[in-house]
């Protein structure tokens, strides 16, 4: 059993990090119907971070894949001849991807609203892949449903009529198409619930599957149809029901903010053994956009989507808080902290990430007025040195566990423990120069 | 009478010197270290082109005659080497004044004495020694700095004296001595060195045949030759040498560049930037090219450049320095290794080792936990200058890629690991029709540029510049060179 | 007789030209100190401004915090509001070289490095007691209007904002990006929808007044007139020689339409004042006017894409005029607004052109259309070059500026250069390294300037003993090569 765990972990760890996306370029080429596929043309549609409905996509007949950019894998040279230092690293590697002809049989690319950089590649895309549908996927930042969600559903609308204009795709009639979206947001609706067992499986028992192999499961789910991403964690929902490895005295912590350029695994595992389980975390964000489930067999679907969009979304430095009723980021990052039963929250944020580092401030002022323990450092994809990063998180995981031994000692005005929570890493770790 | 044009590259850590021909011929190459003063090093490098030159003039004076005589031909490479000896030796006697003075000044009354005759026992000991390199290990075409020779050689002999008590202030009376005698320009007589250096290679050759008797064997048919006949060889060509000593060398124009151009006590006109410099002395070197790649000490530059040798378009590194000279300086110094070191230990690198930061705040980090995960030393060392050169890889592809002939100039063209990772991707990259060119003054090629554009002078100008009709001159040119 | 003329108040910096930077003689004609009218009135209408700010508790006028691009000035000017404009303050912090300190401020609070310092400059200014750049205390706000054109910064910003000033209302205009190069009616209809299910309540809720549709339309005629001047202004510059510097200069004849005067009376006298000003300078072939006196000759045209630095602004133009190049056209005079192609602001359409205006900014193009609008400005002005000022808090400009240089190049074959500094942050403004790029480009188009003119240099390969290292197919044999010329 545990060997089978591990060789689907290893099969997930290659599919997430293949760079020259294989397995979906397989999926196009191979082209047989199946049952639901609804023309002989399949195509791949790549989107950057964070969110777009893949429910659409897979409807159509499509496999939308994730591009998180190049990690730690891949040498860059021609992405990097576009950026200036100041960007993140994010761009350089999906550019690297574009111009080195890994994406060469990707007949779209979505570009969700997340920042500029991302924005202003979209054009860039629309120069470098003029054989490509480019779309720009502006997400409404009202929350209206007459106002945002119209507007949202034509964004929506437009993806689907490109992608049928550019493929020369006849448009799908509306009772099937409904049959087909419903039957999409069914699988998704699975792929979201099994994600969110499985996190919930992994608060209670973190020992069973470590952040990094989970990391790696979840993450090639954004290569290969939802379908096989289903099983994949069906097996691994099932493997987890029984015990595996033992516990260890770690504390348990959040990751916030590694929400669009993803941290290389050597980070994630750096935190894990500086003494942390990571219970939950906004890596992948996108995969786990929707909160619950988008309303299923509805006469009109892509109006489900829509609200689930508007009513739903997790919250995000991308999104707008536009003081829903479920509270401010604050509240909401809080009140998770208090679901995962987690000791603090380790903000983590990729170098130049704007949003992300606009948002720590109040977060991390938030959380403390709170009552919460946080730490914050930078990180880049292609971060190769964590010896820092592992002393400090290695001090947060002590103070917070001698704290919390000596509990009479402690409090949030605790000098001591005041002191360590405060820590702030450099925050720079690739590429700038200090000026004195 | 002859005309001559001189560039000038006053780089952030090396200033360089050419001096030029009307025939565009290169007869004169100097360089120094840069000191604070921006000044004194452009004056030390040209003054050293100026030295070279008059060698260089006698070589050709002497041309058939070198040709036909090995001897003298060696003879003559000896007597250039002597020279630069005589060079440092005045150089070092200077020091020699300021280290006594500065002890007077730093030290407690208590110590003064020690620390002078420790200062003379080393002085003894380390000036023999160096003469010797100069003399027979021709440390002198090294193009090494005086600072470097001597440094290397005190720290020895103070290592040598055992007395750990004498360390501390020895060392600080070289850090407070060494800046003011590298910031002086010594009067030098360039006629009365010579003659200096002919007597010094009487007295080699001498002694190496004294020398050879008693070791009984070695071989070297120009040193026999010379062992025989030195008096003979010196007095033929003599009054070459003093003809030469006592010819004028006319600067009829020149042309400053570099990083600190804009010290460079040179009229605006005579100023010009390294970018069309550094471009200019690559077409020079080798009219095909296309495209230039410079990495200097502070920063990196990729140039496309137009049958004529005119830019068309240039990218430089942005705000950080990584990637750069100084970057190698710094790791080399992280690592204790020297910069020669340092390229040859990672050529040796079959597995590289992927660095992500070439940060310069963070690599030192990077290193330190790599070695600690026992990674070879050379596989560090490989994947740094990969690191490296892929930074330039995206500089020369923000600059408009790499075409037809590549010319790679600059101090760290001299870096060999370097230079493989360079010729791997830009074969990879840009196919394997592109020639890739690389000289070995690739270092002077700023000045070269600038030496050709000063005897083009007048051809061009500043957006700024005022026609003038008088050639610009710095003004110590005007004196008559000694 | 040509005229020194001060810079207009609105950007009025102590900074003087540092002493290490002497003016270079001979670069103006001596001159005496002559304020043209439109630079009067542009005084008089900011002085207003902040007096009215100063004084808004008493009045009980309501203030409204909101943004350059996309501003909704009439509409602010119909519920009868003052505007602030936060980075018009960092900007003004900036030109008074007293942003670093309130930059490092805010990185104290808890703000990163690596991002806005327009941003962090304002934040700095809040921790600091909200003291405006002219030394008064500013109002805080009874509306933050996010009307987030162009720049998701916005966005985060107000939302710091929102933090900073607990209870103050929010309204958000979400300003669709033109990514396709295109403005949809579906695009209109989302903001029109905003303007009126959020905006305008939210401003009625505030002001306590009723939107008085009237009152908007006859602004919307006031900021058309202003418009249709500024559009004539910058059409002046593809006069050669320019009459005016339309980057440097520029930036000062946009402050009255960017800083809540478009739609007002007094604009639409100001720009028509500085019109037939600049009209009479280009009729008489004059050059523009530096901060050192009249130009001597326009040497070298360039369009130029960034913003400014501020920090070092009058050094930063120094480098230009000392060397006789003016800008003629630039991307960031567009920021609040492109009305070259005709687009109006129309009362006739009133939420519509609202809508249109935002969404026609310049960082709101997608990055094609912005590489076809600059390819049309170096032609239509006749340029020589094309430089990027690449500015580092600001990744709306600068991501992909690259290959927009690039693009251009490859299109015109102009030459281009790229420099990097930031807005507001003196740490990242290097002299040295701008100087040095810009000296080189500056001679580089000196150079292809010739080329044209004079026959060509032809060089010959002296006798330098050249070697050619490594025919690629076998990049080994470069080992072996250097090692035999000793080089190893």
């Amino acid at each position: 059993m545990q060997q089978t765990l591990e060789a689907l972990i290893s099969k997930c760890e290659h599919l997430a990090f293949d760079l020259q996306f294989t397995h979906a370029k397989n999926w196009k080429r191979d082209g047989s119907m199946d049952d639901r596929s609804p023309a002989a043309h399949r195509f791949l549609v790549g989107y950057l971070p964070i969110y777009i409905p893949r429910e659409i996509i897979h409807a159509m007949g499509g496999l939308p894949v994730g591009i998180m950019g190049s990690g730690d894998r891949m040498q860059i040279i021609k992405g990097d001849a576009y950026y200036q230092s100041y960007i993140c690293h994010l761009p350089r590697g999906v550019v690297e991807l574009a111009l080195s002809g890994a994406l060469s049989e990707f007949d779209a690319f979505i570009f969700p609203s997340i920042c500029d950089v991302v924005r202003n590649l979209s054009g860039m895309f629309q120069i470098f892949k003029a054989d490509a549908f480019i779309k720009y996927l502006d997400l409404p930042q009202n929350f209206l449903s007459e106002v945002g969600g119209a507007y949202y559903r034509r964004e929506m609308e437009t993806v689907i009529e490109g992608i049928q204009a550019h493929l020369s795709l006849a448009p799908i009639p509306e009772d099937l198409w409904r049959e087909r979206l419903n039957h999409s947001i069914r699988l998704y609706n699975e792929n979201r619930a099994l994600i969110e067992r499985i996190v919930t499986l992994r608060q209670e028992f973190p020992w069973r599957l470590s952040a990094v192999d989970w990391y790696c499961i979840l993450r090639s789910g954004i290569t290969m149809p939802v379908e096989e991403h289903n099983n994949i964690l069906y097996e691994v929902e099932g493997m987890l029901q029984e015990e595996r490895g033992r516990p260890l005295d770690n504390i348990r912590v959040v990751i916030s903010g590694a929400f669009c350029e993803q941290p290389p695994l050597g980070l994630i595992k750096t935190i894990e053994l500086a003494g942390c389980y990571i219970v939950d975390d906004d890596f992948m964000l996108g995969s786990r956009w929707i909160e619950g489930n988008i309303e299923e067999n509805t006469a009109d679907p892509m109006a489900a989507i829509v609200e689930a969009y508007l009513q739903h979304s997790t919250f995000s430095a991308s999104l707008y808080e536009a003081a829903p009723a479920s509270g401010t980021k604050v509240e909401r990052l809080a009140e998770l902290v208090r679901r995962r039963k987690a000791d603090g929250v380790v903000f983590a944020a990729a170098s130049f990430c704007d949003p992300a580092l606009l948002d720590r401030p109040e977060l991390q002022n938030g959380l403390e007025r709170a009552g919460l323990r946080t730490i914050g450092f930078q990180y880049s994809e292609n971060t190769g040195q964590f010896k820092v990063i592992k002393e400090e998180v290695g001090a947060f995981s002590d103070s917070i566990k001698l704290w919390d031994a000596v509990p009479e000692a402690g409090g949030i005005g605790d000098a001591a423990s005041s002191q360590l929570v405060q820590v702030w890493l450099p925050t720079v770790l690739d590429e700038i120069d200090i000026v004195a | 009478m002859s005309n001559y044009y001189l560039g000038i590259d006053l780089g952030s850590t090396t200033s360089k010197a050419v001096i030029i021909n009307q025939h565009d011929e290169i007869i004169g190459r100097g360089i120094t270290n840069t000191r604070a003063n921006y000044e004194v090093a452009s004056e030390i490098a040209r003054l050293e082109a100026v030295y070279n030159a008059r060698f260089s003039l006698l070589k050709r004076m002497l041309h058939s005659e070198l040709e036909a005589n090995p001897e003298l031909r060696r003879y003559v490479s000896d007597l250039e080497e002597a020279f630069q000896y005589l060079e440092f030796r005045m150089r070092a006697d200077r020091l020699y004044r300021q280290l006594v003075t500065t002890t007077g000044e730093y030290l407690s009354i208590d110590n003064q004495p020690k620390i002078l005759s420790a200062l003379g026992r080393i002085f003894e000991n380390a000036i023999p020694e160096i003469k010797e390199q100069y003399l027979h290990k021709n440390l002198g075409s090294k193009n090494q700095f005086f600072r470097d020779i001597f440094f290397e050689q005190y720290n020895h002999e103070v290592t040598k004296l055992e007395s750990p008590a004498l360390f501390e202030p020895l060392m600080t009376v070289f850090d407070k001595s060494i800046t003011p005698v590298e910031n002086e320009i010594l009067p030098l007589d360039f006629a009365a060195l010579v003659h200096e250096a002919m007597d010094i290679l009487e007295e080699k050759y001498t002694g190496f045949a004294e020398r050879q008797t008693s070791t009984g064997f070695a071989f070297d048919e120009e040193l026999n030759l010379l062992a025989g006949n030195v008096r003979q060889v010196s007095e033929t060509i003599k009054k070459h040498i003093d003809r030469i000593a006592a010819q004028k060398i006319d600067i009829a124009n020149m042309v400053g560049t570099g990083y600190g151009r804009a010290l460079l006590p040179f009229p605006k006109e005579s100023i010009r930037s390294e970018i069309l410099c550094h471009a200019f002395g690559a077409h020079i070197s080798f009219p095909e090219t296309r495209t230039v790649l410079d990495i200097g000490g502070q920063d990196t530059k990729a140039i496309q450049v137009d049958a004529q040798g005119f830019v068309t378009s240039f990218q430089m590194n942005d705000r950080c320095a990584a990637g750069c000279g100084r970057y190698l300086g710094y790791i080399a110094d992280e690592l204790g290794m020297t910069l020669s070191e340092l390229g040859d230990t990672a050529t040796k690198s079959e597995h590289e080792t992927t660095i992500c930061s070439t940060c310069t705040v963070f690599a030192g980090a990077e290193l330190r936990e790599l070695q600690n995960l026992g990674v070879p030393r050379e596989d560090i060392l490989g994947g740094l200058h990969k690191a490296i050169v892929s930074r330039a890889m995206s500089l020369m592809a923000r600059s408009g890629g790499v075409r037809n002939e590549f010319t790679f100039t600059g101090g760290v063209a001299r870096n060999p690991a370097v230079l493989k990772y360079l010729s791997q991707f830009v074969f990879e990259n840009y196919g394997t029709d592109i020639t890739m060119n690389v000289h070995p003054d690739s270092i002077f090629m700023g000045a070269l540029g600038g030496a050709h554009f000063a005897r083009l002078g007048v051809n061009i100008e500043l957006p700024t510049a005022k026609k003038s009709s008088s050639v610009p001159m710095m003004p110590t040119m005007a004196e008559e060179l000694v | 007789m040509s005229k020194i003329i001060t810079p207009p108040p609105f950007l009025k910096t102590a900074a003087k030209a540092p002493a290490a930077f002497p003016s270079k003689a001979g670069a103006a004609k001596p001159a005496e100190v002559v304020k043209e009218r439109s630079m009067l009135l542009q005084k008089e209408m900011l002085g207003d401004l902040f007096h009215s700010l100063t004084t808004a508790k008493e009045t009980g006028r309501k203030v409204v915090y909101t943004f350059v691009p996309g501003n909704l000035s009439e509409l602010i000017l119909a519920f009868d509001m003052l505007p602030v404009y936060p980075e018009i303050n960092a900007l003004q912090w900036g030109m008074r070289k007293k942003s670093g300190q309130l930059i490092r401020d805010a990185e104290k609070y808890g703000y990163s490095e690596d991002v806005c310092t327009y941003v962090k400059c304002d934040v700095g200014m809040f921790l600091n007691g909200n003291i405006g750049p002219t030394g008064e205390k500013l109002p805080p706000p009874d509306l933050l209007l996010l009307s987030y054109t162009g720049c998701f910064t916005f966005l985060k910003w107000f939302e710091s904002l929102q933090k900073l000033y607990p209870g103050v209302p929010t309204a958000m205009l979400h300003t669709p990006y033109a990514a396709d190069g295109i403005v949809t009616d579906d695009m209109v209809k989302y903001m029109t929808r905003q303007l009126e299910e959020d905006v305008i309540p939210k401003m009625e809720q505030v002001s306590g007044k009723k939107f008085n549709p009237e009152k908007l339309a006859h602004h919307l005629d006031l900021a058309k007139e202003s418009e249709d001047w500024i559009a004539k202004l910058f059409d002046l510059t593809k006069q050669v020689p320019s009459p005016i510097d339309a980057y440097f200069a520029g930036v000062y004849y946009i402050g009255p339409i960017n800083a809540g005067f478009r739609g007002a009376e007094s604009a639409v006298e100001y720009y028509h004042q500085l019109y037939d000003e600049v009209a009479a300078r280009a009729a008489l072939g004059k050059p523009p006017i530096t901060p050192e006196g009249e130009l001597e000759e326009e040497k070298f045209r360039l369009v130029v894409e960034g913003p400014p630095n501020w920090t070092h602004f009058r050094e930063f133009w120094k480098l230009f005029y000392d060397m006789g190049v003016v800008v003629v056209a630039s991307s960031y005079t567009k920021v609040g607004g492109y009305f070259d192609e005709g687009f109006r602001h129309e009362a006739t359409k009133p939420l519509e052109s609202l809508a249109r205006y935002c969404m026609g900014c310049y960082t709101n193009y997608s990055l094609p259309e912005r590489i076809n609008m600059l390819e049309k400005f170096i032609v239509d002005y006749k340029a020589d070059g094309f430089l990027i000022n690449s500015i580092k808090s600001c990744n709306s400009f600068s991501a992909g500026q690259l290959l927009i240089m690039r693009e251009l190049e490859s299109r015109l074959g102009v030459p281009v250069s790229f420099i990097e500094s930031d807005l507001v942050d003196p740490r990242y403004f290097s002299y040295a390294n701008i100087k040095n790029r810009l000296d080189s480009f500056f001679q580089m188009m000196d150079q292809r300037k010739r080329v044209g003119g004079r026959q060509p240099f032809t060089r010959q390969a002296p006798e330098i003993a050249s070697q050619r290292v490594g025919r690629a197919s076998s990049p080994d044999t470069l080992l072996p090569i250097l090692q035999a010329e000793g080089m190893l």
